[in-house]
C-alpha cells in the first residue's frame, strides 16, 4: 500500500487514489493530427513506456478531492520520488 | 480426570488449579489454563496427531510455534469449524473440540498409509509424469488425487463470526514482544514516541517465557517482563497488541496485522472474533526472533521427533515434557540448554549426540557436569518405531560427515530432539522485497540492505545476533534511535542488561545426516514435513534438471502450504547447493510473501459482507415499486423496478402487457437512475464540442441534443441527451451505469489536457428524480396536471425542454424519448417525486396508464432500434459502425476520437455493423450472445461473422426481434444467416435495426 502525498490534501493511503496512466503524453494538435500517419497516431494512442526505474505517471485522488496530479514512482522499489501538480514539468532526476 | 502423564511436577506458566477440558478425535482430555493444544496433547502423552500430506505417515508435534509443519488440526464444529490450525498456536479453552486431518477411517488406522509403502513409486513429479496423458486426463484424475492428498476441510456454512477492521498510525512499530522488542518499545515509549508493540503470543515476553533461571538487571526474567508490561501499560502513547500477528509488510511501512480477539475463548465469546489492523508506521523495528532448523536425518518424522528448542519451551513454559526418555542430536551448543532444562525438570536425557567432535563450549561443559552423556562426532542413523519413537541407532561420522563408520549403538528412547542451527525470522524484511544475504558464521540467511522508502531495521536474533544481553542492548538502542528520528530524543533509563552468554563454539553444517544406507534407499530423510519432501526428492529434482530454487520448489512442492517452509527452506537449499557443488547463496532463496501465517478470509472481508458489501442505491420512487410488487434489477449499485406483475402474471405476461399498453396508450417509467451532470462555465459549449462527436456551439438554450462520446480510440464510450439550460449552462445525461465514468472522464480531460478552460462539472444524478411518460396519450395525461406552459406539439416540440409545475411541484420537462413514442421526461426534486408520480397515475387512470419496468423499457427501445451502450457496443464499435454516420460533426475541427475515425481500419466499410435480425420462425426468440454464421458446418469451428446483442419478443411487432453486430452487415440486407446454438440451427434474415415501420409515430 503506497502512501501518496496528494498535492492538495497531503499524505493519504493508496486506496483513496486511482491510477491513470503514463504522464506527459501531449495530445497532438489538430494540425499535427492532420499530418500524422496512422502509425504515429497509434503510437500516441497505445504505446506506453514500461521502465524498470522511475516512471512518470498520473493519479487522481478519486476518493478525496478528485484532483489529478503527477507522480514520479520507481517501478521496482515503489518509492515515490516526487509528487507534482498537473502542468508542472517532469522533475529531472539524479542518477541513482 | 485422566492423568497427564507427561506433565512435570512443578513450574511453567500454566495454572494447575484450573483444569481445562477439551477433546481430540472424540476423546476427552484435560489440560490447564495457559496451555495450548500442543502442550496439552503432549502432557496427555498424545504424540500421534496427524497423517502426512502424501504418504499418510504418522506424525507428531515438531515445534512450539507458528512454524509447525505437522500438527495441523481442525478446531470447532459446524459453522465454526476451521481447518489447518497449528496446534501450538491454538490456546486451550474449556470445551474446545479438535480433530486430526488427512486420515481415514481414523488417525490410528489410516488406509491412505498404503502410500507410504508405495512411496518408492510416487516420488516428486510422479503425478505430473503419470497423469499427463491423455491430454485432458488431468481433469479426470485430479479430483481423486486431491482427495487422497490433502489438508483439512473448511466449513461450507456461512461464517457466523464477526470481524473488524481498523487503521493505525505510529512513530515506531515494534514487531515481536521478546526481550529485544520489549526493550525497544520501552526506550521509544519513554522518549514519548507513539509506539505500537505487536506480538503473536497470548502474553509478552517471547523467549523469556521459556527461560528457567536467567536474570535481567539482577531480577528474574519474569519479574522484568511484568515490570516492562506495567510500564508500557502506563504510557498513553504506547499501544500493546498481543495475540496479534504482523503477517504482511506492505509498501511505505504499512503493516497488516491480525488481532485474535476471541479465538482463545471460543464460540461462546461476544464481540468480533478477529480484527484486521493496517498500521502505517514511520519506522518499523523487526524483533521477530529466529526459528530453529531441524536436522535432516533418517526417519526424522517419527512421532516423538521434535526441535530441541520446542522441547525447552514445552518443559519450561508449559510444564510438560514431550517424552520420558530423550535423545538429542545437535550441530551447535544451544541444544545443550534443552538437555539441562529437561534434566532439571526430572526428565531423563539418555544422550546428546553431537555432530561435532569434542564440544567444549560452556553449555556442553555444564551438561557434562550434570552427568549427561555426550556422544560426539556421531549421528543418529536410524529412528525406529512407527507411531512413536522407540529406539535410535547412533554411529560415528566419517571425517567429511558424508557417512558413518563403526558399530551402531542402540539407545532406547521415546523422543528425539534435534537442532540444526537457527534461521533468523527474515520474513517481514523479505516481504518488503529487500534481499537476504547468507552469513557463513551462523550458516543462515540474514537481512540485507533495506528497501528504499521502507524505514525498518531488524534487530537481535532477527538479524542473526544471538544472546539475551545483545537482544536487550540492541532493542534499547533501536527504540531510542527510532524515536529520536521523529523528535523524541529524551530517552530516560539505560539499556537493560543480562549476564554474559556462556562461551560457545561454531556449529557444524551437516545438511544431510548420513545413515548406514545411501539417501533415498531405505529410511526417509524428510526436509519438508508438511509436503512430504525428502532429501531423496531434492536429489531427484537435481537429477532431472530442476536446479533453480524456483523450479525445485514447484517440482517438489517444497516450502509450500501453510508453513511456507519455515523449517525446511534452508535445509533444502543447502542440500541442492551440495548436489550442485556450489555455495548456498548461489542456489538463491525464495522470496517470502505475505501472509507470514495463514489468515482467515473473514478478517479481510470484515463487516463488508451481505448488504454491506456494496452500497445500494434506491430511487425516490422505490417504495411505490415495492408496494406494487415489482422485483428489482441491479444496474450497478442501483436497484431498478424490473416489471410490475399483476396477480397470476408471469414475467413474460407482465412485460408484454406493459410494452403493449405503452405503445397503444400511455406508460409511466421511473428513469431516475439516468446519470445527470450539470455543466457550467463560459467554455462549457467548447468542452462539449471536444467530448461529443457532434457540434454543440449552435444549440440554442431550451433545446436538447443526442450525442455520442468516444474514446480517443474512436470507439463509443457513452451516449445521452444534453440540453442547453442557458448560454453557459448545460444539463448532460449519461447511461445509468456510465455516470461516474463519464464524470471522471470529463474531469480528467479538463484537469489534464485543457486546464485553462473555464468549465465545472457536478453530478446531479440524485438531485433529480425522473419520471418518463411515454405513449400516444402521454400529452393527454400530462395536460391534466401541468401548470404554466402550453405542451402542444407546436409550443413544446420534440428535443426541447421547459420549466413548469406539475401537480403543484416545480418540474423541468424534457421532450426526449427512449421509446420512440411521444414522450415527456419529468425532472422533479426527489422529495416530491412520489407526489407527482401519484398525480400522474390518477390523471392517467382513464387512459389505462401502465407503469413499466426496465425489461419493458428494453423491449420498447429495441422496437425502435435504439442502442444501449455496453449492450450493442463493447468498446470496439464506432458511431459509424452503429449506423450513426450523421452524428459525426464533419465541420468540427477536433473532438476526442476524431483522428481515430480516419484510421484505415475504422474507415473500412466492411466492419461489424449494427443490424436487425428477423428469425424465419417469428416465435423463435434468439438468445443474446448467440453467434452468427454464414455457412453452417456439422460441428464447430465455424466462421463467425457476428453475434446477437439484444433480443426480445415484441408484442407490438407480433414477432421476435433482435439486434446484432455482423461483419459488413449493412451490405447484407435481406441475406439469410444462421445461428447454431443449443443443438439446433436457427435461420434469420438481416434487416434494418428497427422493427415498427408503420403505426407508431417516430420520436413522438
Amino acid at each position: 500500500m503506497l502512501l501518496i502525498s496528494c498535492p492538495y490534501c497531503g499524505p493519504r493511503d493508496e486506496h483513496e487514489f486511482a491510477y491513470g496512466h503514463e504522464a506527459h503524453i501531449a495530445r497532438p494538435t489538430l494540425e499535427q493530427q492532420q499530418t500524422m500517419s496512422d502509425a504515429e497516431w497509434a503510437d500516441y494512442l497505445f504505446m506506453r513506456k514500461n521502465p524498470k526505474g522511475v516512471h512518470f505517471e498520473r493519479w487522481v485522488h478519486s476518493r478525496g478531492c478528485r484532483q489529478w496530479f503527477n507522480v514520479a514512482r520507481h517501478t521496482v522499489t515503489h518509492e515515490i520520488v516526487k509528487v507534482y501538480k498537473m502542468g508542472e514539468p517532469a522533475p529531472k532526476l539524479e542518477q541513482k | 480426570m485422566s492423568a497427564q502423564k507427561n506433565r512435570v511436577a512443578t513450574g511453567g506458566r500454566i495454572d494447575r488449579s484450573k483444569p481445562v477440558r477439551f477433546s481430540f478425535d472424540g476423546k476427552t482430555y484435560y489440560g490447564y489454563q495457559g496451555d495450548n493444544l500442543a502442550s496439552a496433547l503432549l502432557a496427555n502423552g498424545v504424540t500421534l496427531v496427524g497423517r502426512s500430506f502424501k504418504y499418510h505417515r504418522p506424525r507428531g508435534i515438531v515445534t512450539a510455534g507458528p512454524e509447525e509443519p505437522n500438527a495441523l488440526v481442525e478446531i470447532g464444529t459446524g459453522a465454526y469449524r476451521e481447518p489447518n490450525t497449528r496446534a501450538p498456536q491454538v490456546e486451550l479453552y474449556d470445551g474446545l473440540v479438535t480433530q486430526s486431518q488427512n486420515r481415514w477411517p481414523s488417525l490410528d488406522f489410516d488406509i491412505g498409509a498404503v502410500n507410504s509403502v508405495m512411496s518408492r513409486f510416487i516420488p516428486s513429479g510422479f503425478y505430473y509424469k503419470t497423469f499427463k496423458w491423455p491430454k485432458d486426463g488431468w481433469l479426470f484424475y485430479e479430483k481423486f488425487i486431491r482427495r487422497a492428498a490433502g489438508l483439512g476441510t473448511g466449513s461450507t456454512e456461512t461464517d457466523p463470526d464477526r470481524y473488524d477492521k481498523v487503521y493505525g498510525h505510529c512513530d515506531v512499530m515494534v514487531v515481536g514482544g521478546g526481550p529485544a522488542g520489549l526493550a525497544a518499545a520501552l526506550a521509544a515509549g519513554r522518549a514519548g514516541a507513539r509506539v505500537v508493540l505487536a506480538d503473536e503470543q497470548s502474553e509478552l515476553g517471547g523467549s523469556l517465557l521459556s527461560e528457567r533461571d536467567r536474570t535481567i538487571d539482577g531480577k528474574p526474567v519474569n519479574e522484568w517482563v511484568e515490570a516492562a508490561k506495567a510500564e508500557l501499560a502506563g504510557m498513553p502513547e504506547v499501544r500493546v497488541l498481543t495475540r496479534t500477528t504482523a503477517f504482511a509488510y506492505l509498501d511505505a511501512n504499512m503493516l497488516s496485522l491480525v488481532e485474535r480477539l476471541t479465538d482463545h475463548i471460543g464460540p461462546t465469546a461476544t464481540g468480533p472474533r478477529q480484527r484486521l489492523w493496517r498500521i502505517r508506521a514511520k519506522e518499523v523495528i523487526l524483533a521477530t526472533g529466529a526459528i530453529e532448523r531441524p536436522l535432516v536425518y533418517s526417519d526424522n518424522d517419527r512421532p516423538g521427533c521434535m526441535l530441541a528448542s520446542a522441547a525447552r519451551i514445552y518443559v519450561n513454559r508449559y510444564g510438560t515434557t514431550p517424552g520420558q526418555r530423550v535423545v538429542i542430536m545437535t550441530n551447535n551448543d544451544t541444544a545443550y540448554q534443552t538437555a539441562l532444562d529437561l534434566t532439571a525438570a526430572g526428565v531423563s536425557v539418555a544422550a546428546v549426540v553431537d555432530l561435532r567432535a569434542n564440544p567444549t563450549g560452556g553449555l556442553p561443559q555444564a551438561a557434562r557436569a550434570k552427568g549427561i552423556e555426550i556422544i560426539d562426532n556421531s549421528a543418529i542413523t536410524q529412528v525406529k518405531g512407527n507411531k512413536q519413537v522407540r529406539e535410535v541407532e547412533v554411529q560415528s561420522l566419517t571425517s567429511d560427515a558424508t557417512g558413518v563408520v563403526g558399530s551402531a549403538r542402540h539407545i532406547y528412547c521415546d523422543t528425539v530432539l534435534s537442532s540444526g542451527g537457527w534461521q533468523p525470522t527474515v520474513h517481514l524484511h523479505s516481504q518488503t522485497r529487500a534481499k537476504v544475504v547468507w552469513d557463513d558464521g551462523i550458516q543462515a540467511f540474514i537481512p540485507g540492505p533495506i528497501m528504499p522508502g521502507q524505514n525498518n531495521r531488524s534487530i537481535s536474533s532477527a538479524r542473526g545476533v544471538f544472546g539475551l544481553d545483545a537482544a536487550l542492548k540492541e532493542g534499547h538502542q533501536a527504540g531510542a534511535e527510532a524515536a529520536a528520528k521523529f523528535g523524541f530524543s529524551n530517552v530516560t533509563g539505560n539499556a537493560p542488561s543480562a549476564e554474559a552468554e556462556p562461551e560457545s563454539q561454531p556449529l557444524r553444517s551437516v545438511w544431510i545426516v548420513p545413515s548406514n544406507v545411501p539417501v533415498g534407499q531405505g529410511g526417509k530423510h524428510f526436509v519438508d514435513y508438511q509436503n512430504d519432501v525428502t532429501a531423496g526428492d531434492v536429489k531427484l529434482a537435481h537429477r532431472e534438471g530442476y536446479l533453480s530454487v524456483e523450479h525445485l520448489k514447484r517440482y517438489t512442492t517444497m516450502g509450500m502450504a501453510t508453513d511456507q517452509g519455515k523449517t525446511s527452506n534452508v535445509n533444502a537449499l543447502a542440500i541442492m547447493a551440495g548436489l550442485k557443488n556450489v555455495s548456498i547463496p548461489e542456489v538463491g532463496t525464495t522470496t517470502f510473501r505475505p501472509p507470514y501465517t495463514p489468515v482467515t478470509f473473514g478478517v479481510f472481508a470484515g463487516p463488508d459482507k451481505g448488504d454491506y458489501l456494496d452500497p445500494i442505491r434506491k430511487t425516490a420512487l422505490h417504495s411505490w415499486h415495492t408496494d406494487h410488487g415489482a422485483p428489482f434489477e441491479c444496474v450497478g449499485q442501483w436497484h431498478r423496478a424490473w416489471y410490475y406483475p399483476k396477480s397470476g402474471e408471469s414475467m413474460h405476461d407482465a412485460v408484454n402487457r406493459e410494452v403493449k399498453a405503452t405503445r397503444d396508450s400511455v406508460g409511466i417509467f421511473d428513469a431516475s437512475t439516468l446519470g445527470k451532470i450539470d455543466i457550467q462555465g463560459p467554455d462549457a459549449a467548447w468542452f462539449l464540442n471536444m467530448v461529443y462527436t457532434n457540434a454543440w456551439t449552435k444549440l440554442e438554450p431550451g433545446k436538447c441534443r443526442y450525442g455520442f462520446m468516444c474514446g480517443e480510440d474512436g470507439m463509443v464510450f457513452d451516449d445521452g441527451v444534453t440540453s442547453r439550460i442557458s448560454e453557459n449552462h448545460f444539463h448532460m445525461t449519461t447511461t445509468t451505469g456510465g455516470a461516474p465514468r463519464v464524470l471522471s472522464w470529463l474531469e480528467e480531460w479538463h484537469q489534464c489536457e485543457w486546464p485553462d478552460k473555464q468549465v465545472y462539472f457536478t453530478s446531479v444524478t440524485e438531485q433529480w428524480a425522473v419520471i418518463a411518460l411515454n405513449g400516444p396519450n402521454a400529452r393527454k395525461v400530462l395536460e391534466k396536471v401541468v401548470e404554466g406552459i402550453d405542451i402542444s406539439e407546436e409550443a413544446f416540440p420534440f428535443m426541447t425542454w421547459r420549466d413548469c409545475k406539475v401537480a403543484g411541484v416545480k418540474t423541468r420537462i424534457f421532450r426526449i424519448s427512449f421509446t420512440g413514442a411521444l414522450s415527456f421526461e419529468l425532472n422533479i426534486p426527489p422529495s416530491y417525486a412520489l407526489q407527482v408520480w401519484r398525480a400522474l397515475m390518477d390523471a392517467g387512470e382513464e387512459f389505462n396508464i401502465t407503469p413499466y419496468g426496465t425489461e419493458a423499457m428494453h423491449v420498447l427501445r429495441a422496437e425502435k432500434g435504439f442502442v444501449i451502450v455496453g449492450q450493442e457496443t463493447d468498446g470496439t464499435m464506432t458511431p459509424q459502425d452503429l449506423g450513426f454516420e450523421w452524428i459525426i460533426g464533419k465541420a468540427k475541427p477536433d473532438f476526442i476520437g476524431r483522428r481515430s475515425h480516419l484510421r484505415s481500419d475504422t474507415k473500412r466499410t466492411d466492419r461489424k455493423h449494427l443490424v436487425g435480425l428477423l428469425t424465419e420462425n417469428p416465435t423463435e426468440v434468439l438468445p443474446e450472445g448467440a453467434q452468427v454464421v454464414e455457412h453452417v458446418k456439422d460441428k464447430p469451428p465455424m466462421t463467425m461473422i457476428g453475434h446477437v446483442t439484444s433480443s426480445y419478443w415484441s408484442p407490438n411487432a407480433g414477432r421476435s426481434i433482435a439486434m446484432a453486430v455482423i461483419k459488413d452487415g449493412r451490405n447484407r440486407m435481406g441475406q439469410t444467416v444462421y445461428l447454431p446454438y443449443e443443438g439446433k440451427v436457427v435461420a434469420a434474415k438481416i434487416s434494418k435495426p428497427t422493427f415498427l415501420e408503420d403505426g407508431a409515430p417516430a420520436n413522438g
